[in-house]
């Protein structure tokens, strides 16, 4: 069950270009969330009216915390990027469907960007062999790559201009490396030119893409109809918007329809 | 001996708070968060005779002190409102008011019959919507049209008739006075102000329709001059909204002339809004010493 609550910030540090890692003290809603799931963080400025919602990197139900990563682009994430340690925020969440994680031979992780923090919570809980394919823009816009390789999964990185790992997307990495098997799965967010690419690949290869969407939002609980996605409904057998909030933000990449 | 309640045109509301239509889905998606019963009404989100796909995103864009939308009107279709919505709502002690759009008064009064003898208490005829291209805000923007399709339907309407007004107008008394002509048992307003935001980085719109319609407290003070404008115009009973987001604001539409206020996009800024805006009247009941809302209504 979904509900509003008062976080307090235990930690906020800027770890790369533009983005801060944030620890909140959450009790129910920590408890209640999955790895892909979402929050709704108020920005209560007395301008800014909408929540923004971010994704959940990782969740820790017994201290109720619950980690995000974000990326400062405006008004709001310049205020969470200011809150400090035992300031209070108000969330909204759980939010969303997030990974239904399944066994298989093989699970490919692979996020873009800021697209990568969901990936984390969610890399932790799937179990047997995992590679994670992390794209950046370049070296200083590393996030989470100590973190999964922790984890004890290969990690292998690209980025746009090759100042660290492979220069290049993380499609042409995967498909340079071969990594890809006839059972694999593939767990995915980042940009959508990204997960378009990723898409494809996987219709070649004929192995199944979950991707994890976002889209401008207002009330997060599907009542507004505000951030809409393109999807081909195959029992209608026809184009139809569902809702980010509430039918995702994971969807099968073969429902999605990114030129849209 | 404190009492909230007011009367829509025959149907009692437990107090004057209710849901703007496309701000609460159909009640079910704030479930979680709110206790349905306290709520004088819900306005569910537009129902049309067929399922409407909406318009392309992005379709929200925040400004100051408020918000862009132009969803246009994505919804299920009146059938699935019946099998589904219906009884939803039916197992909560409020009162249930059907928010109707179309693109022509054909659509809309197909609409409405297929909401005869249908378990829900009033209907409140969309005319006001700036995101749809045919219909909708054409036909509340100009005063022979809305007087003809409001009567067009009101011949088919088996339950109270409320017609919600555009701001987009230059004079909203006549608008308010033409839907009261047409038959009108009621008037809402106000529905979004039609507005536009330019991200300067990218240039472009920020919504991929360009222009949508503006809500928030923001509007607020617009919205409070135009209640006020119409009460003065017509003798049926108002709804007021727009920016509503305390209980301040919902008394400050009642001195206007309000009888109830719908409250729309403070549900997005807060699940737990109309339950404060609830409390907040009360509170100011109390302290003033209001036993009924009729002794301020319209007192300035």
């Amino acid at each position: 069950m979904k509900k509003v609550e008062n976080a307090v910030v235990i930690e906020n540090k800027k770890i790369a270009s533009n983005i801060y890692d944030m620890f909140l003290k959450l009790d129910d809603i920590a408890k209640e969330s999955v790895c892909g799931q979402f929050i709704e963080m108020y920005v209560d400025n007395g301008v800014n009216i909408l929540p923004r919602p971010i994704s959940i990197c990782e969740i820790n139900a017994n201290e109720g915390i619950i980690r995000i990563m974000f990326q400062v682009v405006g008004s709001g994430t310049t205020y969470f990027s200011n809150l400090k340690r035992g300031d209070i925020i108000r969330v909204l969440g759980p939010c969303g469907n997030g990974f239904n994680i399944k066994e298989t031979d093989l699970s490919i992780i692979v996020g873009g960007g800021i697209g990568i923090p969901p990936l984390f919570e969610t890399a932790k809980r799937i179990k047997g062999k995992k590679v994670v394919v992390l794209g950046f823009k370049n070296r200083n816009s590393v996030i989470l790559k100590d973190e999964f390789e922790k984890l004890g999964a290969e990690v292998l990185v690209s980025s746009d201009d090759g100042s660290i790992g492979f220069k290049g997307n993380v499609v042409e990495l995967i498909k340079e490396k071969g990594i890809a098997e006839k059972n694999s799965i593939i767990y995915s967010c980042g940009p959508i030119p990204m997960l378009k690419a990723l898409s494809e690949f996987a219709d070649e290869t004929n192995i199944e893409c979950m991707v994890s969407l976002e889209e401008r939002m207002a009330c997060g609980v599907g009542a507004c109809v505000g951030c809409a996605v393109k999807v081909f409904d195959k029992d209608k057998k026809e184009e139809i918007y569902k809702k980010v909030c509430t039918d995702g933000p994971v969807f099968s990449s073969k429902e999605v329809i990114f030129d849209a | 001996m404190l009492d909230m309640r007011v009367n829509i045109c025959g149907v009692e509301l437990k107090n004057p708070v209710v849901t703007a239509s496309g701000t609460f889905g159909s009640g079910h998606e704030y479930s979680d968060f709110i206790d349905l019963s306290r709520l004088g009404a819900v306005i569910v989100k537009g129902v049309a005779d067929k399922p409407w796909n909406g318009n392309k995103p992005p379709r929200i864009a925040e400004v100051y002190g408020g918000m862009i939308n132009s969803v246009g009107l994505q919804n299920p279709g009146v059938d699935y409102f019946i099998k589904n919505d219906i009884p939803f709502l039916r197992q909560f002690d409020t009162k249930l008011i059907v928010n109707v759009c179309g693109h022509t008064a054909e659509e809309y009064v197909n609409t409405v019959k297929a909401l005869r003898q249908q378990d829900v208490d009033m209907i409140e005829l969309n005319i006001s919507c700036p995101n749809i291209k045919a219909g909708g805000m054409a036909f509340g923007t100009d005063c022979q049209m809305a007087e003809k399709v409001v009567s067009e339907v009101k011949k088919y309407a088996d339950k109270p008739l409320i017609v919600k007004l555009s701001p987009n107008v230059s004079d909203i008394a006549l608008i308010a006075k033409a839907a009261e002509n047409g038959g009108a048992d009621a008037i809402s307003l106000i529905n979004t102000i039609s507005a536009m935001k330019i991200d300067i980085y990218k240039r472009k719109t920020v919504l991929d329709s360009k222009i949508g319609g503006m809500s928030g407290p923001a509007i607020k003070p617009i919205a409070v001059r135009m209640v006020y404008q119409a009460s003065k115009a017509v003798n049926i009973p108002i709804i007021g909204l727009g920016g509503i987001s305390s209980g301040e604001d919902a008394i400050e539409f009642i001195m206007a002339g309000a009888d109830a206020v719908a409250v729309g996009t403070a549900n997005f800024m807060n699940p737990h809004a109309c339950i404060d805006i609830i409390d907040g009247i009360e509170k100011y009941m109390n302290d003033f010493s209001v036993n009924n809302l009729s002794e301020i209504k319209g007192c300035i």
